[in-house]
């Protein structure tokens, strides 16, 4: 190769592994910032603030979801496996909120750790499958593949 | 190694000479190939257990969020070839995919918020993925600026591919936001070592709209260079002699 474009060829390199590494140390100072929602673990762990706007995320814990007799309040709980945190909703769930399911909710944890929601996410899984597919899962209550 | 090839295809008459008869049948496969590709995910492919007929913008969404990051390595690799080896041709590649990858990032970000309502229940939230699909839309509308910014071409099109190359590390970080960090896009679907968690019904008219996508963003991009080449040599002598060949 000719020295002239070797050189540059070098300083390309160098601009982009010094750009890169620029940018991913930047990303990783503000990986707690980065991350959408906090798990149950850090909530109960305390590494979520109170008294501030948060987002919780997890999957909906079965059977934890309790509606008040009068109003649109919903409680349920979210567990990301290892913790359990519950959350307070008024307002409308979104059509794929179930229990077993995904979800992320935006709000305030109040003095019990308990999230106080504003809006609640409903969060897909990476299957997509056709519903007589989805059927024969539930007929064999075959075990549902990994992920959430 | 033999590089002759290489140098031929530097040639701006060499190009447009060879291309242009062609690039006609290649816009009409990908033309077609979108046609039969949409009629299969929309009215042959079944509809999704939870999500319904609405999860069936996967086969634009995803498709387009592919080449949104094709187009941005493409333009990437043809600037440093154009800083090191000062290839006219390369550059008028990186200017040629510019706007073409921004389409499709925009196309990917507009599908991305029509899905997330009924999904998620909102259009938009700052989740990783988004978020660095945002900063990829504005890197290839930055580098479009940057090359019209100058009155010298040249100048325009060095700056431009220094603002691409300093942007590639998002490509990376696009790729494995949903693994690295918490957000609200599901980990990937397809994968190429294991099996992918997706029904061969939805699956394969989903990988035949993405070739389609590719093979109209080859299409696309040829042409924008053979344009590019046209109005950058209209002044030529090969340029009105392949008018007068043509005509």
């Amino acid at each position: 190769m000719h020295p002239v474009r070797k050189q540059r060829l070098i300083y390309v390199l160098m601009l982009v592994v010094f750009s890169s590494v620029a940018i991913l140390l930047v990303s990783f100072a503000m990986k707690d910032n980065i991350n959408l929602f906090f798990s149950p673990s850090e909530v109960t762990s305390g590494k979520a603030p109170l008294g501030q706007k948060v987002r919780v995320g997890g999957m909906v814990v079965e059977g934890s979801v309790s509606r008040a007799d009068s109003g649109l309040v919903t409680r349920f709980a979210l567990t990301d496996g290892s913790a359990i945190s519950w959350v307070s909703y008024e307002g409308i769930l979104p059509d794929l909120f179930a229990e077993g399911e995904a979800a992320v909710a935006n709000g305030t944890l109040n003095a019990d750790r308990e999230l106080v929601a504003t809006e609640v996410l409903a969060k897909h899984d990476e299957q997509y499958v056709p519903p007589e597919v989805a059927d024969t899962y539930h007929k064999d209550g075959a075990e549902k593949p990994e992920g959430y | 190694m033999d590089w002759t090839w290489f140098h031929r295809w530097g040639s701006p008459p060499w190009f447009v000479k060879n291309v242009t008869p062609w690039l006609k049948w290649l816009l009409l496969l990908a033309g077609l190939m979108l046609v039969v590709g949409s009629c299969w995910g929309l009215l042959i492919a079944p509809e999704e257990a939870k999500q319904g007929n609405s999860a069936r913008i996967i086969y634009i969404h995803v498709p387009a969020a592919f080449i949104s990051l094709a187009g941005y390595y493409t333009m990437a690799i043809a600037g440093a070839i154009g800083l090191i080896w000062r290839m006219k041709i390369a550059f008028w590649v990186m200017r040629s995919v510019a706007p073409i990858g921004a389409a499709m990032t925009a196309i990917a970000l507009i599908t991305g918020a029509i899905w997330g309502k009924p999904t998620w229940g909102t259009y938009w939230v700052w989740d990783a993925r988004i978020t660095s699909m945002t900063i990829l839309l504005f890197l290839y509308l930055g580098v479009i600026a940057l090359i019209n910014a100058y009155r010298d071409v040249d100048n325009g099109y060095r700056a431009g591919a220094i603002l691409g190359l300093v942007g590639t590390i998002n490509i990376p970080i696009i790729y494995k936001s949903v693994d690295w960090w918490y957000t609200l896009h599901q980990p990937a679907t397809l994968k190429l070592t294991e099996d992918s968690p997706i029904h061969p019904d939805i699956l394969y008219p989903l990988l035949w709209m993405i070739a389609s996508f590719y093979l109209l963003f080859a299409a696309l991009m040829l042409a924008n260079t053979c344009r590019h080449i046209l109005l950058s040599e209209s002044n030529k002598r090969w340029v009105r002699q392949w008018y007068e060949e043509g005509k």
